[in-house]
């Protein structure tokens, strides 16, 4: 159904190409879009309304209103009216439960219509409460758009880039174009976007994206622009608006019908396609461009009936008349006019929404007869008809004669009825009316049924357009696909520089906050836990937090950060501290070695590395002392050799002296170790003998080598819990919440009240005022059972606390762990319950450590 | 939140770049009457004037070159009035 070539046809015709729809193929030419080639090959009801199932055509033909929308190559909602023809691919039909012009739920728009007003669900599906999920089932199915492809998310990759403009055009209609080669003409930088299909044509000095949409203006003049599967985040000096206007649906009975479509469909049919859009046609136009359509619809072989020309006769009696969902006839005051073909258009309305967001105010222009923007925001330019320049006034009141429905929105099947009623229930307000109708909420969103919709409402309730005003404009103007929002699918994880070396060894990795850890290399975690008891194992603790501060204020600076002292730590030494917020709460924990008069070296937990430097550097900008700090987390790796035979097996790979007088429990020393530069703190958080050797990341393969080669045994995350909880070790987040204080967690010793300030000491000097509720405690399981983490614990059958860590230890023969308890019920040997699996189980409060009481070994 | 920051070291930068550390507040301290009050402290560690207009408050240029600064900002607009370095002091805040 192709007419000859017309002048600036967009397609070649010696270029065949071939798609399927359904089970049929289709053949049309490079240029086309999938639309217009399903048109030119006779289809006509492209779609089903969102709730009525009602048939549906080409009504815009510029990639706004919802009635081209199908599923192609799996992707759901694609405007087929805009998107580019592609050899091969697979075009399906949506929201259609049978065939496209045989839709058995078109059944909800025969009989429906007094059942289904708007809400009706909400108010009608509410009993049995149970029902509702099945319910939901079936609505779910009745109404809605495509369905999504839930592994579409890994099919296509969508990338974000940030770019910068100097001028960035919105639009390129012939102001845009302008207004883009003046500013071009100023120097480089300038954009412009343009929704396409039409190309624009080679602008010099012009960076011209097309097809692309311009997504909304958020503040900062932030321009997202949808490129397909690139999002550009567009900050430009200057924005200038040249989105046009857009032509505004009629009002009347069967306004939707298959058959019934804008000027600009019509028009690019025939310009740039070639079709010829219908055989007989009416038109029906407000001002000069949608009357002059009349003249390409006579060239192109359609034979026109009428022309109503609504300026003339404002108040019309109007009626599409259907067969098998098709227009057949338009009856114009009574007078039955047979066509296949109406072009109605009430008129242009500037496409005002981007500037809106922008912070334009947005008036009604009585004059005209539609909202224009008035006062503009800093930076932001408008150009074109969307200032309202060129418009003619309009004036439309079509009667609302006749039975049939009167769509005021087409994508949320939202009728005249539906307005009226909603005003007749008291959503007495413009805002109100179009949540509870959702009228402008669907994919259009209001491009064709804002300026629809508030005439009926102001004609409703007796007001004046200009009192009522628009409703909010939010981003994004047009469809975006959530691919796009979400950018590239990223997991990222922190690798440690041994990572390869646990996989190897067949670690089971698992998360642990950022990173990536080995839980335990093993079946058996116990085994490696006997490892670190009896013999040697090592552990890759590159995780953990490492700050250095230094300068001759640093001791002043931590001194004031942590609770204890570190100006009296001797250089060489090592302390363990605890940060505590100014509320007083524990926040993180690690050990502080003093390396010599003016450097410290800081350790923090694995997770808190990042937010330490943050709040040490936050303090030292409200302070200023005289101190630097610089967080060498990822630089410096960390293996911890711990076991019986850790200074024999360390001693062997060094030439420097690590005998117990020379490296003494908490001493911290710089070593050569294997020929690697190390430094080694002497710290015991499993309970054995231990040292912690620092050394640079890229040295860290070979080190973990000589000690593993050396007989360590690797040991994982799980040992080292129960290793840590065998001695009582807290862990900062696991055992301690942000309630926690020093003096709960049983951590009196360590904060000094003395000093002149600390971080929380205010706090601290309050709590010390006090007895706590509730205690951290150990406790040790009466019948070897393992509670979960986060257990309740009952007392007298009331919920009284709470189990943060358990663990079944070999060494000391029962089930341990941690355990918060109200202060009367924490003494030594204090019985409680558990509720484990709805079973209570008895547990005893056991202070102190489970294993090396008096911690002979770590310090042997 | 798309508003731009001026770092007073970058330059003006998109706001994701930064960390938020929240509006500027006067830790109490001790003085010749004592220590503060509970209800003091609990004010400034609970308590937030959470004003609709200008507010100072402190940024870091967290993604970037990770210095702390201060900035005034209307909160209801996101306009930023000024951006100031701190100017240390070891007895306030």
């Amino acid at each position: 159904m192709r007419i000859a070539q017309q002048s600036g046809e967009r397609i070649d015709r010696d270029r065949p190409v071939v798609f399927r729809f359904g089970e049929t193929r289709i053949g049309g030419y490079e240029g086309d879009t999938f639309g217009s080639a399903l048109y030119a090959a006779g289809l006509r009801t492209f779609s089903r309304s969102f709730k009525y199932h009602r048939t549906r055509g080409l009504y815009c033909c510029t990639g706004h209103c919802p009635n081209c929308m199908m599923t192609v190559d799996g992707v759901p909602n694609v405007r087929v009216c805009v998107e580019p023809l592609r050899e091969g691919a697979h075009v399906k039909e949506q929201n259609v439960w049978g065939k496209l012009d045989l839709d058995v739920l078109s059944i909800t728009d025969k009989v429906g219509g007094p059942f289904t007003p708007v809400g009706f669900y909400y108010r009608t599906m509410i009993r049995p409460r149970r029902a509702w999920p099945l319910y939901e089932k079936v609505l779910r199915n009745l109404a809605g758009l495509g369905r999504v492809d839930e592994r579409g998310g890994h099919s296509r990759r969508y990338d974000v880039e940030h770019r910068r403009a100097r001028v960035l055009v919105v639009g390129g209609s012939d102001a845009g174009r302008a207004a883009a080669l003046a500013a071009a003409r100023e120097g480089p930088g300038v954009v412009l976007v343009d929704e396409g299909p039409r190309r624009v044509s080679e602008l010099t000095g012009v960076e011209v994206l097309t097809p692309a949409r311009a997504l909304g203006i958020w503040e900062g003049g932030l321009v997202p622009v949808d490129c397909g599967t690139v999002l550009y985040r567009y900050r430009a000096e200057r924005i200038i608006v040249a989105t046009g206007a857009l032509e505004q649906p009629i009002v009347f009975p069967g306004n939707d019908l298959v058959g019934v479509m804008l000027p600009s469909a019509a028009r690019r049919l025939i310009r740039d396609f070639s079709i010829q859009p219908g055989e007989r046609a009416v038109v029906l136009g407000a001002d000069e461009p949608g009357l002059e359509v009349a003249d390409d619809l006579q060239e192109a072989g359609v034979a026109v009936q009428r022309v109503v020309d609504l300026r003339e006769t404002p108040v019309r009696e109007l009626e599409a008349q259907r067969r098998r969902g098709r227009v057949r006839a338009l009856l114009v005051d009574g007078e039955e006019v047979a066509c296949d073909l109406v072009v109605a258009s009430g008129g242009r309305q500037p496409a005002y929404s981007l500037l809106a967001q922008a912070g334009a105010r947005v008036e009604f222009d009585s004059e005209l007869g539609v909202f224009v923007p008035t006062t503009l925001p800093p930076g932001v330019e408008a150009v074109g008809t969307v200032t309202g320049e060129g418009l003619q006034k309009i004036d439309v009141r079509p009667k609302h004669a006749g039975r049939g429905k009167c769509f005021v929105c087409i994508c949320e099947d939202v009728t005249t009825k539906d307005v009226k009623r909603a005003i007749a229930e008291g959503f007495d307000s413009i805002e109100l009316a179009k949540r509870y109708t959702t009228v402008t909420m669907g994919p259009c969103q209001g491009k064709l049924c804002q300026l629809a919709s508030i005439r009926l409402y102001a004609q409703e309730v007796r007001a004046y357009e200009s009192d009522l005003g628009t409703t909010t404009a939010r981003p994004p103007w047009s469809p975006v696909e959530m691919g796009l929002l979400a950018g590239r699918h990223f997991e990222p994880a922190r690798r440690t520089s041994l990572h390869f070396r646990h996989e190897e060894a067949g670690a089971r990795m698992q998360w642990a906050g950022p990173w990536k850890r080995p839980y335990a290399y093993g079946e058996r975690p116990e085994d490696e836990v006997r490892a670190v008891h009896e013999s040697l194992g090592v552990i890759d603790v590159s995780t953990l937090g490492k700050i250095l501060v230094e300068g001759p204020e640093a001791a002043a600076l931590l001194e004031r950060l942590y609770p204890n002292r570190f100006a009296d730590l001797r250089p060489g030494r090592i302390r363990y501290g605890v940060l505590t917020s100014d509320g007083g709460r524990i926040m993180d924990d690690g050990t502080i070695g003093r390396l010599s008069e003016e450097l410290y070296y800081v350790t923090t937990t694995s997770t808190g590395a990042d937010s330490v430097t943050a709040w040490f550097e936050w303090w030292n900008a409200v302070w200023g002392y005289e101190a630097e700090i610089v967080n060498v987390t990822g630089a410096l790796a960390a293996l911890n050799l711990a076991g019986p035979q850790a200074r024999e097996a360390l001693q062997r790979l060094t030439e420097d002296d690590v005998s117990d007088e020379a490296l003494k429990y908490l001493d911290a020393k710089p070593l050569e170790v294997a020929g690697i530069p190390c430094l080694a703190l002497r710290i015991g958080f499993v309970g054995e003998l231990g040292y912690e050797l620092h050394c640079p990341s890229p040295a860290a393969e070979f080190l973990w080598d000589r000690l593993v080669g050396d007989g360590a045994r690797p040991f994982g995350l799980e040992p080292q819990r129960i290793l840590r909880l065998e001695k009582g070790h807290v862990i900062v987040g696991q055992d301690t919440d942000s309630e926690s204080n020093l003096l709960s967690a049983a951590m009196s010793w360590l904060p000094k009240l003395d000093k002149d300030d600390f971080v929380g000491k205010l706090a601290v000097e309050h709590f010390a005022e006090r007895e706590p509720l509730e205690r951290l405690v150990g406790f040790v399981m009466e019948d070897g059972v393992v509670p979960a983490e986060g257990a309740q614990i009952v007392i007298e059958g009331y919920p009284a606390g709470r189990i943060t860590s358990a663990r079944r230890s070999e060494a000391v023969g029962s089930v341990i762990g941690l355990a918060w308890l109200p202060v009367e019920r924490a003494d030594d040997g204090t019985r409680f319950e558990v509720r484990v699996d709805r079973r209570l189980l008895g547990g005893r409060v056991k202070s102190g450590p489970f294993y090396d009481v008096d911690g002979k070994r770590m310090r042997s | 939140m798309s508003f731009l920051l001026s770092c007073p070291h970058c330059g003006p930068r998109p706001v994701d770049e930064y960390a938020f550390f929240g509006e500027v507040t006067r830790r109490p301290e001790k003085s010749e009457n004592g220590s503060p009050s509970l209800r003091e402290l609990t004010e400034y560690v609970y308590f937030r004037d959470n004003v609709a207009g200008p507010q100072r408050e402190w940024w870091q240029h967290r993604t970037g070159c990770g210095e702390w600064f201060l900035a005034e900002r209307d909160t209801r607009t996101n306009e930023v009035l000024s951006i100031t370095l701190p100017e240390p002091s070891r007895k306030h805040l």
